[in-house]
């Protein structure tokens, strides 16, 4: 089991658009925009819809529910930090309201499989929750 | 055909063998001894480069790249930029000068490349949303991002890891034959491949190209002065270029890329069929990338590469279509953003008739392609010998 709190890794480097998304997420909720106009989620954040670039975009709680499209074990991470933990796995999730996103996989002792169901999972890492995913057992 | 219009050939290479390590030595240092050696091969005069294009310098020229460059060199061009396009940068940089030079802007451009392999420079925090959204989840670094476009193109087609492997396999048994490959006397089986530590599953450490410092340059003039100059003229006759996205997770496909609608732009310039290309030149900076790249540019039915690979006798000189007769990133090293251009290079030398103990018989045209970021930055290049 692997001690995300104690960790020393890069944290978000978060601005005033992408701040209800963190905010969200210590709050275990997954925020994601909506635009008004042609009713697509816009994720990661944007001052305007990159889909139709005409609609308002508003903060929407998302269902937390969602798809691996790929994954990686990392045995040699990219950044020191993360060797304590290694191996992890990390992956694309599909969010059920369509875009995608890049995240940790809690995968426990299940070996994972792209097409497996996943849900939202806020786990505290270096002093912050960040919006981990888990496989659903 | 729709040829640029005056055509432009690439009359000048030059390339510095790889190293690991250049402590001491700067980036710049090593851009100058490239371009002379270009300029020299050329057989044109420096006073003769009217136009200059140039790569980022990360690290060590945050800004004004081009005039740090041209300023540097003593020249000054009427038309300079910087290309940033990861990998593809090189490629990119070739279509771009004739396009300058179609432009009645100027006559004959050195694209240079390169970098240095120092001590890294410090992680500098930055505001991109990669570094926001992908980083803090324990996913920087290229590495990553070629596994979940691997995992993904295995998934969808029940790929087996020999069929990867024997890309590495076979771009290092290429690598034997060129003695300025950092694999040169360092060949390497499927078993090996496999053998080799897991970096980010599925990738082993042998299916991703070793880090080196190097540098390219290529020389592109008009059809007309290459026709007076050293070497046989080797010319443009297609560009494709297309950028989707640049983090992995937003990529429209793990399974296709933008080298496909570039491919297909720069053959049908060309008034090219794939299955035609006497030499494929194919960005390799990992073994997926080769393998979506045989399939994006339809030589095959998607994730069949590995058949069709077999069925082409391998990525020899003699195989029916060779594929990257220098060994590759994967058997030559990568010198950073410059790694693309090494494909150029080695198309040029192969339509020559230059290449030294590797050569392919009567090679008349190639397929180069350059790629960055996560298989996002595409760039692809049909050159030929034929006007």
């Amino acid at each position: 089991m692997i001690d995300y709190s104690s960790i020393q890794v890069p944290g978000p480097t978060i601005t005033d658009l992408s701040r209800p998304f963190w905010d969200g997420v210590q709050d275990s909720q997954l925020m994601l925009q909506l635009c008004d106009s042609c009713q697509q989620h816009v994720f990661y954040p944007r001052p305007l819809c990159p889909h139709c670039w005409r609609g308002e975009l508003d903060w929407v709680s998302a269902s937390g529910h969602g798809t691996l499209k790929s994954f990686s074990q990392i045995w040699k991470p990219g950044h020191p930090g993360w060797l304590p933990a290694a191996p992890y796995v990390v992956g694309l999730v599909l969010l059920a309201e369509g875009p995608t996103m890049l995240s940790h996989i809690l995968v426990g002792s299940h070996t994972p499989c792209v097409g497996d169901p996943l849900v939202f999972a806020p786990t505290k890492v270096a002093g912050r929750e960040l919006p981990f995913f888990q496989t659903i057992k | 055909m729709k040829h640029l219009n005056p055509r432009a050939a690439l009359v000048g290479i030059g390339e510095l063998k790889p190293q690991r390590r250049t402590e001491g030595i700067s980036t710049m240092e090593m851009l100058m001894q490239v371009s002379a050696e270009a300029i020299e091969d050329s057989g044109l005069s420096v006073d003769e480069i009217d136009g200059l294009l140039v790569a980022p310098q990360v690290g060590e020229t945050p800004q004004h790249v081009p005039a740090t460059v041209a300023e540097y060199f003593g020249m000054q061009p009427n038309m300079s930029n910087m290309v940033d396009l990861g990998g593809a940068s090189g490629p990119g940089m070739i279509w771009r000068a004739a396009a300058a030079i179609a432009a009645g802007q100027c006559e004959n451009v050195l694209c240079v490349i390169g970098n240095h392999r120092n001590t890294p420079a410090p992680r500098s925090p930055n505001r991109n949303p990669a570094r926001e959204f992908d980083t803090p989840f324990g996913a920087s670094g290229a590495n990553t991002s070629y596994a979940l476009l691997m995992q993904a193109h295995m998934a969808a087609y029940n790929c087996s890891p020999e069929d990867y492997a024997a890309i590495a396999a076979g771009s290092r048994a290429n690598a034997q034959c060129n003695e300025n490959a950092i694999f040169y006397g360092k060949p390497s089986s499927i078993e090996e491949v496999l053998a080799s530590p897991m970096v980010a599953s599925p990738l082993h450490l042998l299916e991703i190209v070793m880090p080196v410092a190097g540098a390219e340059a290529v020389i592109v003039s008009t059809a007309k002065r290459a026709e007076t100059l050293r070497h046989p003229p080797v010319f443009l006759n297609g560009a494709g270029e297309k950028i989707t996205h640049r983090a992995v997770s937003q990529a429209p496909s793990l399974t296709s890329g933008p080298l496909k609608p570039s491919m297909a732009r720069a053959l049908t310039q060309a008034g090219l069929d794939v299955r035609d290309v006497d030499f494929l030149s194919l960005y390799d900076c990992y073994t997926i990338m080769v393998a979506a790249t045989i399939e994006d540019a339809g030589l095959c039915d998607p994730g069949q590469f590995g058949k069709w690979l077999k069925e082409n006798g391998g990525m020899g000189p003699d195989a029916r279509q060779p594929i990257n007769t220098h060994g590759g990133q994967l058997g030559f090293g990568q010198p950073d953003l410059a790694g693309g251009m090494t494909h150029v290079v080695e198309a040029v030398r192969q339509i020559r008739g230059t290449a030294p103990n590797r050569q392919i018989k009567n090679c008349q045209s190639a397929l180069v392609t350059g790629n960055g970021a996560t298989m996002s930055e595409a760039v692809a290049l049909v050159l030929g010998a034929d006007l």
